[in-house]
């Protein structure tokens, strides 16, 4: 299938301020399953933006205002062509052994229910990794309704299952959260998710993977109940939220924010 | 073991040593009201230019004495070479442990480091997977813990390869000691300390980054008044005629770091941190952090800022890791280690846990990851309770104890209430790694304030005292 | 060149060390001026004048119903919860001093780290009756410490000029303040009707700023009130005048801007302030109202103190 993706982030302050900073991991890289045919990120003439890559690998675009600006806009423009691999991640290079994905962290730092539904997993499984990591995505995913605005951000795992609810990322949280209990390793992925529709998207996506021994990295869409497949569009990864988030900053003085994104997700046959 | 106490003096009735007797002459002729008058007026010096140790949401008084014991500890020209070449040899072995980690990885592939412990430990800055750091140094500023147990027997205790602190006591402590005591200290021909700062100094220059444009600037950063060795960095900033600075005075362009100065921009290449790894970058680690600076990582990875100690460099000091430097030093150095390491049973091991939990009542118990004296038990000298409370903890998380056999700590003479008495001390020599190693002569020696305790932790009612390395 | 967060520390202690001052003068004032006969009629109460020259008067009536001498004393001496209050003067500028410890000289840090010491020693108790003037004095002697040890010891260069801009500004603001709340005693009309209540008005308010002595050095012909707001407008040999701050505070931004080699806004507000003050003429400031001249002399001050921190102290 061939992407096209169209993001619009605009970030307006109630005030002016002085600094700004955005870490952006939105550059997807090429592995087995897609090739990035283009990719352009189009920032306001007063930022510089620099290029950098962090210790997955994960390419880095940070921008810097150092000015006086009350509104800062971004445009990804990208062009992806996808293939479907089952779900298998292939073609990467990686940083770290498999075993370092069981470190805990804040945001996935598992409670009793989540060990609890961890262990119930491990039981109802056949014993095979495989077949555990799709029990873990079934249980998670029955655990926890799709509603948006009602978790953000900063929701761990453990709220997100108390609540019963949740977006991607919270499904995410809470299976990579049992599954790296149940002693599977597991990594959160940011990216998209091309939709039969055409209307805009509210957000971009997010999806676990986890080690499948003998098949390696395996990714589970938990908010869809499927394994990734030529729609997703994978951009990048960490232990948790926090390190595969589209962008990360801070800024010195504005006040207020106000956030508005808007995103165009749109396919197309390849063509010959 | 406790019958074997090494006084470092001489036992009272004894014979006194070759090294102290000049002391011990000047402490007989001296009367005790002038030690006391003498310690009264290093308190009100230490109190009046503000030599602080703050512990804050205890009660009391926020800022308090390091209790300064006037007696000094004196240490032969032939004992510290030795220390002091053990002390190289260690530092060098634990740098290259560090970049190894964070590089290639050959001492996990071999086997001798169990992987899982290194990857999946705490102190494991995986972000610094593949960054390349100045001179390949990560442990600029290392403080080493050693114990002495007899007249040639030294035990490494603890390294601390972080932002080890207390190096302004040795220097202070020196300072007051030639001013209250000037006709002693001339007695003796003791290796000056002074130039500690200016080495500190040449060592930071010497690792700065590969895009510095040109004579480096250097900071100190702190995380401000509150934190408990604050003296010490404006101290050591004063010293090297550096910027003190705090994450607010600083911010990243460009993945450059800038201080906000009265003159706009100035960019810094080298900073001393004395903020901890998990406080310096929200956006890379605690998110909440208000003391470090957003995207410092960003300059760090691009080879525009060099950072010391280095992000990470803590693997090295984490007490389960601690118990592999011996072989560390053979593996990269293929020497044979000039100082010991303290026997450790592990609990992590089963075998290890199960030795522990039947003779948890002679044992020193330590938290893996604690530090400043909190979290331990030390057996012999605790009460049924805490013995059985540890016994439990073991038993739950044994992952998160090792256990040492109570060492008998060396005592020195230290003016007390009861007059002059032996107390526990321990040493703490800085050692210097930037393009060289260097070691000043000398270290702090802490002391246990009260009689027969072995915890001499200044936040656990731990005093200091001056050390005297002599000349040949 | 320094840390912007140092030169305002530097900045901020003076400012501080010099409220702390200002407050124990204005409180000696009051409480000598309540000892006078009948002190209550010609001016309401003397204590709730002072609460208005302090500047806290919306936080002081939160707090208290009235103007008490034991509630005026305890809020601005010691309540912790004003942080105008000598307590709270003397521990910021303190604090501000540890942080910045490496800029300051010996002097002044121990100056400064003695009072944070010997503060916890007073308290409401200490300071009933005669104690009182006990107190303002030591807080008096403690900002005279500091500022003369500034003087005497600090190098000339940036960081001793902010020293000085904090302590000029907040001086400045206080004169101002004593003047314009006093302002109807002084003006040339009740001079007719000033009987010995006005006289100890008119003593207390050149008291409040140490000019009693030197009103009489400089006038010969008794005290009166157009020419004690002369004195304390545009004398410049009285070092609490009005025009006595604006020329130190444009001195000091001059040799900053020298030093830096770079001018900026506050460098033109400080020269008009100065030179206002500088030919203007007493007769000028009567026709125009000595209380609007007062007034827009205090929001000139303080715009000036807010460019001087957007020009340096902000970074």
């Amino acid at each position: 299938m061939r992407i096209q993706i169209n993001q619009q982030t605009s970030y307006r302050y109630a005030g002016p301020a002085n600094y700004s900073m955005q870490v952006l991991r939105m550059r997807p890289r090429d592995n087995a399953g897609q090739k990035i045919l283009f990719w352009s990120l189009s920032v306001p003439h007063f930022a510089n933006v620099t290029q950098g890559e962090d210790a997955f690998g994960n390419p880095l675009d940070t921008l810097y205002v150092s000015r006086l600006h009350s509104e800062i806009s971004l445009t990804i423009s990208a062009e992806v062509e996808t293939t479907d691999t089952g779900g298998i991640l292939r073609g990467v290079e990686e940083a770290f052994a498999p075993v370092f994905f069981l470190r805990e962290t804040p945001l996935t730092a598992p409670d009793e229910a989540i060990k609890t539904l961890a262990a119930s997993a491990i039981t109802a499984s056949d014993g095979s990794p495989l077949d555990l990591a799709h029990r873990l995505m079934d249980r998670v995913r029955d655990a926890i309704d799709y509603r948006i605005g009602e978790t953000h951000a900063e929701t761990t795992a453990a709220e997100a299952l108390a609540h019963g609810f949740g977006v991607c990322q919270d499904h995410a949280h809470v299976f990579i959260s049992a599954a790296r209990r149940a002693g599977l390793p597991a990594r959160y992925v940011s990216g998209y998710l091309w939709e039969p529709r055409d209307t805009e998207y509210e957000a971009s996506h997010a999806w676990a993977e986890a080690y499948i021994e003998g098949l390696g990295w395996v990714g589970f869409d938990v908010a869809n109940r499927i394994c990734p497949t030529d729609a997703h569009v994978r951009v990048a990864c960490g232990l948790d939220y926090l390190e595969a988030a589209p962008a990360r900053g801070l800024r010195r003085g504005g006040g207020e924010e106000t956030l508005e994104v808007r995103l165009r997700v749109d396919a197309g046959a390849i063509q010959q | 073991m406790a019958e074997a106490i090494f006084d470092e003096m001489g036992l009272p009735g004894g014979e006194v040593r070759r090294a102290y007797r000049t002391l011990q002459a000047w402490l007989d002729e001296t009367p005790h009201e002038i030690l006391t008058l003498r310690r009264e007026e290093a308190e009100t010096f230490f109190r009046r230019i503000g030599i602080t140790f703050a512990v804050y949401g205890e009660g009391g008084d926020p800022e308090r004495i390091i209790p300064f014991d006037i007696i000094p500890r004196i240490l032969e020209a032939a004992e510290w070479r030795q220390i002091s070449d053990g002390l190289i040899q260690r530092v060098k072995a634990l740098n290259a442990f560090i970049a190894d980690v964070y590089g290639p990885q050959d001492i996990l592939r071999a086997g001798i480091v169990p992987r899982d412990q290194v990857i999946l430990n705490e102190t494991y800055r995986y972000q610094m997977q593949g960054v390349a750091v100045p001179q390949n140094v990560y442990t600029h500023i290392a403080g080493i813990d050693m114990v002495r147990v007899g007249p040639d027997e030294f035990y490494v205790l603890e390294d601390n390869c972080r932002t080890p602190s207390g190096v302004s006591y040795m220097l202070e402590n020196r300072e007051i000691t030639m001013r209250l005591f000037p006709e002693l200290f001339s007695r003796y021909n003791v290796a000056p300390v002074d130039h500690y700062c200016d080495e500190l100094m040449r060592t930071l220059t010497s690792v700065a980054p590969r895009n510095c444009p040109g004579e480096p600037t250097v900071v100190v950063l702190t995380p401000g008044i509150y934190n408990s060795a604050y003296y010490e960095h404006s101290f050591l900033a004063d010293q090297m005629g550096a910027e003190l600075v705090e994450g607010p005075d600083l911010y990243v362009m460009d993945d450059v770091v800038y201080m906000r100065t009265t003159q706009g921009p100035k960019r810094v290449d080298v900073i001393y941190r004395r903020v901890d790894d998990d406080f310096l970058d929200p956006l890379t680690f605690r998110p909440d952090s208000a003391l470090g600076v957003a995207g410092l990582m960003n300059a760090y990875r691009a080879g525009n800022v060099n950072l010391t100690n280095a992000v990470g460099a803590g693997i090295a000091d984490d007490k389960a890791i601690y118990t592999y430097v011996p072989e560390m030093v053979k593996f990269y150095l293929g020497e044979t280690p000039i100082l010991k390491n303290v026997p450790t049973w592990r609990c992590a091991d089963p075998e290890d846990a199960a030795y522990v939990i039947e003779h948890i009542a002679e044992l020193v118990v330590k938290e893996v990851h604690g530090s400043g004296g909190y979290g331990m038990l030390v057996g012999p000298k605790a009460a049924r309770e805490e013995i059985a409370l540890f016994r439990e903890l073991v038993k739950t998380s044994p992952e998160k104890y090792i256990a040492q056999p109570t060492l008998a700590l060396s005592t020195c003479p230290t003016f007390v209430d009861e007059g002059i008495a032996p107390r526990h001390v321990d040493l703490r020599p800085f050692i210097l790694s930037g393009r060289e190693i260097r070691v000043v002569p000398g270290g702090l020696t802490r002391v246990a304030m009260r009689e027969g305790s072995l915890v001499v932790n200044s936040s656990q009612g731990g005093g200091t005292k001056d050390t005297w390395v002599l000349k040949d | 060149m320094m840390l912007s967060r140092t030169a305002d520390s530097l900045y901020w202690i003076a400012r501080y060390m010099e409220r702390a001052e200002n407050l124990a003068r204005t409180l000696r004032v009051t409480d000598r001026l309540s000892l006078m006969p009948s002190s209550a009629d010609a001016d309401g109460n003397e204590w709730h004048s002072t609460v208005v020259v302090s500047g806290s008067e919306q936080g002081f009536y939160e707090k208290h119903e009235e103007a008490t001498p034991e509630n005026v004393i305890s809020y601005l001496a010691f309540d912790p919860e004003n942080p105008s209050s000598i307590r709270n003067c003397i521990e910021t500028a303190r604090r501000n001093a540890r942080a910045v410890r490496t800029a300051l000289t010996t002097e002044q840090w121990e100056c400064l780290n003695s009072a944070w010491l010997a503060l916890p020693g007073w308290n409401e108790t200490r300071v009933r009756g005669s104690g009182l003037h006990r107190f303002l004095d030591w807080v008096k002697d403690c900002s005279l410490l500091f500022t003369g040890g500034t003087v005497a010891t600090m190098l000339r260069r940036d960081s001793y000029y902010f020293t000085r801009l904090g302590t000029f500004i907040e001086r400045s603001d206080n004169t101002a303040r004593i003047l314009d709340v006093k302002y109807h005693v002084l003006l040339p009309e009740n001079a007719e009707v000033g009987g010995g209540i006005d006289y100890y008005q008119w003593a207390s308010v050149l008291r409040a700023v140490s000019g009693y002595r030197s009103y009489n050095a400089v006038y010969r012909e008794g005290l009166k009130p157009w020419l004690i707001a002369e004195f304390l407008i545009m004398r410049e040999e009285m070092p609490r005048s009005l025009i006595s701050c604006a020329a130190e505070i444009k001195d000091c931004l001059d040799r900053l801007g020298e030093e830096y080699g770079q001018r900026h806004e506050c460098h033109r507000i400080a020269g008009q302030i100065h030179s206002r003050l500088r030919f203007g003429k007493i007769e000028d400031v009567f026709r125009q109202g000595l209380h609007e001249f007062l007034s827009e002399h205090i929001d000139q001050n303080n715009r000036l103190g807010l460019e001087i921190s957007r020009s340096y102290l902000l970074g």
